[in-house]
């Protein structure tokens, strides 16, 4: 028995005259791990916009755990259970570690400013309850040891995974990654893919990749999306895409842009 | 463990100055002239410390801070002139109405992206001087007379109260996502911060400190006019935060304290003090932009061999 998490349904958005998404149709099922892949300037983190509140779509509508989204602010629809990474990573630079954690974990906590400003029992209990998740979040990801170091003086790796685990201490039901690997050698690739894999299982997650590279996705990604100019063109298992002409034509177009460029 | 003996710490040190001072004050060895710079410097580190939660800790580009403490100092003022309420109720009344002043600019400022506030406050701060100065009932522009009531007593644990209510603002969850709206808006937003609602609440806090101040100064200098809140005085406040390095909450008391003590050297030249000033501040940005102590605290200038740290 499968569960629909999401449901995009000809979901669309408009900047000034350009359509940078159109009659884009989208379903997860709770647990999947599917990828969301296409070439530069395809739509694909004006997409991921879309589904957080970032963009509202000029059309088509978002369900998201039987609730419509339109309408709601990006901090709504993180409170309903999605939750994201950044493309170009977006880190509270100045904050510690520890502390860019614990802002997405700010609801788990209930206390309320009164209490934090007499400092009633509930304050000390609900950040108390606030340091030991985050650190577990930490953990995971081997970020524990610099819970005190400030986030931009973390290496590019460590940057690209504390960004996972401040998602995910937001509690998600979907998450939703935008080009986690980019940057990344393909060992530190490879670890992260395995990370990814872990956390769903650990934590029931429902997630949406983004992988500008078309080998990696195919490895870990059980049902995968591709859009093109804003258009999907194509969506199935991974081996079908592997074989769409549509998809190899798209990938292909933009080799030829690249190669011209270079 | 740790944060409550540092606690105890702050609150015998505050208790010895406090107590010293009271004594050099009651025997005469500190005099009217010194005790007016100590209430004028608690009044300057109120407002510096006010300002700081909106713009260092919010990031949040506030230019009219006077224009609050305007109210509180108008407000209160009336409150025991006109209708002879005991001077504490009064600087309470006098920090809700700046607060809701705080609530009516930043309600529907805040709310946009982009520095609408700056504007919004410049302008509030101007249109709350004219409604003053046109305001029979208060004196207009000829000021109001007001008993004073201050002392050192009052000025210190105003600034007592505002530094407690503020540090423990900041440190909680609620002060981090103020934070985390400076460091990353958008950021912030995504991870599930009420974006909107973080900056009206500090920038409420913000007006009702900076209405407490405008309380205790109103009642320690016999009269009022509103020319004393204008952008000068916004100015002032700007600089104490920008001076302390934004996000630094010693930093904007140190600030406060610096130049309360430069300025009273220099009151008797006024225009040399805003030359002076201004070169303070153009110097400050070209060999220190972070200001006097960046985003960092005091205390953690001490912790050496020990890397990183939060901000504020
Ligand atoms: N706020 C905006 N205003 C105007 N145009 C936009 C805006 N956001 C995105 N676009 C345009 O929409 C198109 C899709 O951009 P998007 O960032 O979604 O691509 P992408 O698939 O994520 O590409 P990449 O692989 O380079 O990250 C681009 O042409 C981009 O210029
Ligand atoms: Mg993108």
């Amino acid at each position: 028995m499968t569960n629909l998490l999401i449901k995009a349904d000809n979901v669309g958005i408009q900047f000034g005259g350009l359509k940078a998404v159109q009659g884009f149709d989208m379903y997860l099922n709770q647990g999947e791990l599917v990828g969301l892949i296409g070439p530069n300037g395809a739509g694909k983190t004006t997409t991921f916009n879309m589904l957080t509140g970032v963009y509202q779509p000029t059309e088509g509508s978002i369900t998201f755990d039987g609730k419509n989204l339109k309408g709601l602010q990006p901090y709504q629809v993180t409170k309903l259970g999605i939750s994201r990474t950044f493309q170009n990573i977006r880190l509270f630079k100045d904050m510690t570690v520890l502390d860019n954690v614990k802002v997405a974990n700010h609801n788990v906590a209930k206390h309320s400013i009164i209490s934090s400003i007499f400092r009633l029992p509930s304050h000390f209990k609900g950040e108390a309850d606030m340091d030991t998740q985050s650190i577990e979040f930490l953990k995971i990801f081997g970020l524990d040891k610099y819970k005190d170091e400030v986030a931009k003086n973390l290496p590019y790796g460590m940057q690209r995974r504390l960004e996972i685990a401040r998602a995910l201490a937001a509690k998600p039901k979907l998450l939703l990654l935008d080009e986690p690997a980019a940057g990344m050698n393909p060992q530190e690739t490879q670890d992260l893919m395995d990370l990814i894999a872990f956390i769903r299982e650990e934590f029931d997650l429902t997630i949406l990749l983004i992988e500008h590279d078309m080998h990696l996705v195919m490895g870990i990604c059980e049902r995968i999306y591709v859009l093109d100019h804003g258009q999907l063109i194509a969506d199935g298992l991974p081996e079908e895409i592997r074989s769409n002409p549509k998809v190899i034509e798209a990938y292909l177009g933009e080799e030829v842009v690249e190669d011209v460029k270079s | 463990m740790k944060k409550s003996k540092a606690f105890f710490g702050y609150s015998i040190l505050a208790l010895v100055i406090y107590v010293v001072v009271q004594v050099l004050l009651t025997t005469g060895m500190l005099d009217a002239y010194y005790e007016n710079i100590l209430i004028t410097m608690c009044i300057h580190i109120m407002l510096a410390v006010s300002l700081h939660l909106v713009i260092g800790i919010t990031g949040q580009f506030s230019i009219g801070h006077a224009g609050f403490m305007a109210v509180g100092a108008y407000v209160s003022a009336i409150a025991t002139m006109n209708f002879g309420l005991p001077f504490p109720i009064a600087i309470l009344i006098g920090a809700i109405f700046a607060g809701l002043a705080g609530l009516l600019v930043g309600v529907p400022t805040l709310r946009l992206k982009g520095d609408y506030l700056a504007i919004a406050t410049l302008g509030f701060a101007e249109i709350i001087r004219i409604v003053f100065i046109n305001l029979d009932y208060v004196g207009g522009a000829a000021g109001i007379v007001i008993n004073q009531m201050t002392n050192w007593t009052y000025a210190f644990f105003g600034v007592v109260i505002t530094i407690l209510v503020i540090s423990n603002f900041t440190n909680s969850r609620h002060g981090r996502g103020c934070i985390s709206i400076r460091e990353d808006e958008v950021a912030a937003d995504a991870m599930g911060i009420n974006t909107t609602y973080y900056k009206v609440v500090a920038f409420v806090i913000g007006s009702a400190f900076a209405g407490v101040a405008g309380a205790i100064y109103s009642h320690q200098f016999f009269f009022i006019q509103p020319t004393a809140f204008n952008f000068l005085k916004s100015f002032d406040i700007l600089i104490f935060v920008v001076l302390g390095g934004l996000g630094s909450l010693s930093g904007s008391v140190i600030a406060a304290i610096l130049l309360t003590v430069v300025s009273f050297y220099l009151q008797n030249f006024p225009e040399t003090r805003m030359i002076i000033y201004s070169a303070v501040l153009i110097i400050i940005m070209l060999y220190r932009p972070t200001g006097l102590l960046g985003t960092k605290e005091v205390t953690q200038l001490f912790k050496f061999g020990k890397r990183g740290g939060s901000s504020a």
